[in-house]
């Protein structure tokens, strides 16, 4: 009892400090920001193993620490062209939850991370219909200085995006 | 002191159904031949039923199991012999009881008419033909009404010892609730003896040390008293005595002998334990040694209990922290095998430590694996789980259908893994419904071929280089090839100019949507169902194949792997992927011989394999991997065999055999077909077990039609 007590405080806190806080990350010369609560880990590149016949965005599978991880090339999911692995290519490591109540770690493939930023709820403004890259998996746009940030429903993306799992609408706005 | 039962439920549910299970298996025995200790287990079964159920409060079922238990007694003291009608009736009634109790878990009622009805019927039994008519049952529900020879014997004097061991109050008995059961009995002093209290300081209070001694008059007999301490834990020591003419002391002491066999603790240790003193053991007019019989006899009872708990000293656990372990197990046999190749580089290296790690790793190597196995072998269950089942299914079944059938179990110790063990049951179960409603024939029919009336039909289980075989074999029609083959050719699986060998026709029975059956029974030839067990045992990794002759009967051979958490696999290159290919479903691996390698159109390329013309599946292009060998001649066809049928994988090269940890690809991302798993090769790269019947489907729904290869050749 006490134990999931004190889980659930740390998780509220947690949640209480990161719920306006975004990882942003560079694909393509644009910067995406995802939910830092999403994100479990961010690691250098490693070989993949390719799994047949997936969709192209799925490069295949890693090893994380005994986990078989799917690995997810971004550049591919958002139809950018490729781009050579570099210094800074990374794997960002998201745990989403699948909408029946579990949840499901991915890696996705990006050019590099930027930073981590605080953005209050009201400054992020809802996507305007029509463009280009709108594929539903974008949470809103948000402006940090001068640049501007797409924020990335991660949970929309990868399940119904990449896993092709359907999941119940009500719940991809947290 | 009220306690809260509800966290032991669990527990009562799962002894009641051992107990169901020990009285099916029980009266399934009765058939044969009778013996009356068979009959005693029988009730002790349905006793403990009843008295854990009163417990709970759950008074239908301990009612129910109350009437059950009168007829089981009036069996067990040969006041009425062991007939069918009894049997089945009983059968019948453990049906209905299983039905309440898995009703407790689910909170629905069970069908009260037929509860009620077959009550009657008890009871009608029961109070039928008893010459004697003493027999008439006590209102159910009490807890002393189990009448034995001798209940109704004269008034006798008997002398009562109880020492219940300093464990009684944690078990959840009561000395004074003892002692009020023994005055409903008849006439009774009460003596406590206080020798065994340690001083104070000493003194646990939550412990019993006290003894009591007591003197009943009644006419109840001994089995009566006796079971008023039935419920004590072992520890306890209860001694009975007749204080009457010795003639009677004899009778009583009849039937501790009977009990003599079942494992016991020596009466004097558990004395001296239990009141610290040894005690003054009070013996007027009984017998020589007393004690000791009777205390085997007290502890008899409770061996019946949990028998097997005791001798084997087994602990329930929860799946859940077993799988946790072999998890855990399953990352450590990863790391090793990493540890092994760092090492292995490190030696090349040369260095004066490297030999001394060299050996560290080898031994953790060993201990790795034994742990692995050990930690395995604690999911392993013996077949007979599954099997058990078989006895009353045939029954049943053979008994509706007029058949008369002898099963054969062999091997039921066979050990297999939990959960093969859960899904292998269903479709045995068809299996042996198929064999009993298609496979022997009526009685008449046996005649007529010149058979033995009776049919056979063997179950059999056993280990055959590391997977379990389980053959389902009977001596009836076997396989009707032509009607078989006629039904393939008009539900188009294969075509008119094919030439199938025998196997290949039997084998069709497991295609989707195939039955011979003339007409719908019951039971099978609704044509879902071979598939369905095909399906089945490939989701298990597992093969199954008919082999059948005319006349003679049918074998289904159904190959699995002892566990789903490893396997052993064939590590194989293709272009710069490494694949895990189950050594499974490997026949053989060669290098093709120039000139036997053709070329089909609309087929792709064939091998001519045994003199069979077998489809080359190219993992490279049915992969989409870059850069493997293209020439044939120059790379491995590894022929594997699925439904029967041989198909040749094209491979680069093969690496070595290893047991692999089976990861699911599902945890993450979704299956995908043509792959079961992956695994984490000693590099630490992820490499990805083949699921051999899904990719040959994968191959023919690519090539856009069924490779029937028989006809190009």
């Amino acid at each position: 009892m006490t134990t999931s007590n004190a889980f659930k405080i740390d998780s509220d806190l947690q949640a209480e400090l990161g719920a306006n806080q975004y990882l942003t990350f560079f694909l393509g010369g644009e910067e995406y920001g995802v939910n830092i609560l999403k994100v479990q880990e961010i690691k250098g590149w490693t070989d993949v193993t390719p799994m047949p016949n997936t969709p192209d965005p799925v490069l295949g599978v890693i090893n994380l620490r005994g986990t078989v991880v799917p690995i997810v090339e971004l550049r591919s999911y958002f139809n950018l062209p490729k781009a050579a692995r570099g210094a800074t290519t990374v794997i960002i490591v998201v745990k989403v939850e699948d909408g029946r109540g579990g949840t499901r770690t991915l890696g996705m493939v990006v050019d590099s991370v930027s930073e981590v930023h605080n953005i209050p709820g009201d400054e992020i403004q809802p996507p305007p219909i029509g463009e280009e890259n709108d594929r539903g998996v974008i949470e809103g746009l948000a402006t940090v200085g001068e640049r501007m940030i797409i924020l990335l429903d991660i949970d929309d993306l990868m399940i119904n995006g990449v896993l092709g799992l359907a999941r119940k609408t009500a719940e991809i706005h947290e | 002191m009220s306690m809260d039962l509800s966290e032991f439920l669990d527990v009562f549910l799962e002894e009641c159904f051992e107990g169901l299970e020990v009285m099916e298996s029980g009266l399934l025995n009765l058939d044969a031949g009778t013996d009356l200790e068979e009959v005693n287990t029988i009730f002790r079964a349905a006793h403990s039923i009843k008295g854990g159920s009163a417990a709970f409060g759950f008074n239908h079922i301990s009612e129910f199991t109350h009437v059950m238990e009168t007829l089981l007694d009036q069996l067990r003291s040969g006041k009425r012999p062991v007939d069918q009608g009894s049997v089945d009736l009983l059968l019948a009634s453990v049906d209905v009881l299983r039905e309440m109790v898995e009703g407790l878990k689910t909170d629905e009622a069970p069908d009260d008419d037929r509860v009620a009805g077959l009550r009657k019927k008890l009871e009608a039994v029961i109070a039928s033909e008893l010459e004697s008519g003493e027999a008439s049952p006590e209102p159910a529900g009490t807890c002393r009404d189990t009448e034995s020879p001798g209940s109704e014997g004269p008034v006798r004097h008997w002398r009562i010892r109880l020492v219940p061991g300093k464990e009684m109050f944690r078990e959840g008995n009561d000395p004074l609730a003892l002692i009020r059961e023994l005055k409903k009995l008849g006439e009774l002093t009460v003596e406590t003896r206080a020798d065994g209290l340690p001083a104070l300081a000493g003194l646990d209070p939550a412990s019993c040390h006290l003894s009591w001694e007591a003197r009943l008059t009644t006419a109840a007999g001994e089995d009566e008293i006796r079971e008023i301490f039935a419920w004590l834990g072992e520890e306890a020591v209860v001694e009975i005595a007749s204080g009457e003419a010795s003639g009677h002391g004899r009778e009583a002491q009849a039937g501790p002998e009977e009990a003599v066999t079942e494992p016991a603790a020596p009466a004097s240790d558990v004395e001296s334990k239990g009141t610290g003193t040894p005690p003054p053991v009070p013996e007027p007019e009984s017998p020589p040694e007393p004690g000791k019989p009777a205390t085997k006899k007290a502890n008899g009872l409770k061996a019946v209990k949990s028998p097997a708990n005791r001798e084997s000293g087994s602990i329930r656990v929860s799946i859940e922290k077993v799988d946790l372990l072999i998890n855990l197990v399953g990352e450590l046999v990863i790391t090793q095998s990493m540890l092994n190749q760092v090492g292995a580089d490190i030696l090349q290296e040369g260095g004066p430590r490297a030999e001394a790690l060299l050996n560290g790793l080898a031994q953790l190597e060993r201990n790795t694996r034994e742990l692995q196995e050990n930690v395995l072998q604690i999911r392993m269950l013996p077949i007979s789980f599954a099997f058990n089942r078989f006895p009353r299914l045939v029954r049943d079944i053979s008994n509706s259908l007029g058949k008369k059938v002898e099963l054969v179990l062999t091997g039921e110790q066979t050990e297999v893994d939990k959960t093969v063990l859960e899904k292998i049951g269903d479709p045995l179960v068809h299996l042996v419904r198929n064999a009993l409603d298609h496979g022997l024939e009526t009685p008449e029919a046996r005649r007529a071929a010149g058979k033995a009336e009776q049919g056979r039909l063997e179950l059999s289980a056993q280990h055959e280089s590391g997977n379990i075989v389980i053959r389902i074999s009977d001596d009836g029609a076997g396989l009707n090839r032509e009607k078989i083959l006629r039904k393939a050719i008009e539900k188009g699986l294969v075509s008119e100019k094919d030439e199938l060998s025998d196997e290949r026709i039997d084998n069709l029975i497991f295609q989707p949507g195939f039955s011979t059956a003339d007409k719908v029974s019951d039971l099978s030839g609704r044509g879902v169902g071979m598939d369905v067990v095909k399906r089945n045992i490939n989701d298990l990794g597992g093969t199954v194949n008919i082999h059948s002759e005319p006349g003679k009967g049918s074998t289904v051979t159904i190959r699995l792997p002892l566990t789903l958490a490893i396997l052993d696999g064939q590590l194989a290159r293709v272009g710069g992927e490494t694949y895990i290919l189950p050594l499974i479903s490997i026949v053989e691996s060669l290098q093709i011989k120039p000139g036997n390698a053709k070329s089909v159109t609309g087929c792709g390329e064939v091998y001519r394999f045994r003199g069979e013309y077998i489809p080359i599946i190219r993992l490279d292009r049915l992969f989409g991997v870059r850069g493997a060998t293209e020439d044939l001649y120059k790379g491995l066809l590894v022929v594997v065999e699925t439904e029967g049928r041989h198909t040749g994988l094209f491979v680069d090269a093969l690496l070595g055999q290893q047991q692999v940890v089976i990861k699911s690809l599902e945890t993450n991302y979704r299956q995908l077909e043509g792959v079961s798993g992956a695994t984490i090769l000693g590099d630490g790269q992820v490499a990805l077990i083949l699921d051999i019947p899904g990719l040959v489907q994968l191959f023919h729904r690519q090539i856009h039609r069924p490779a029937e290869l028989a006809a190009v050749s």
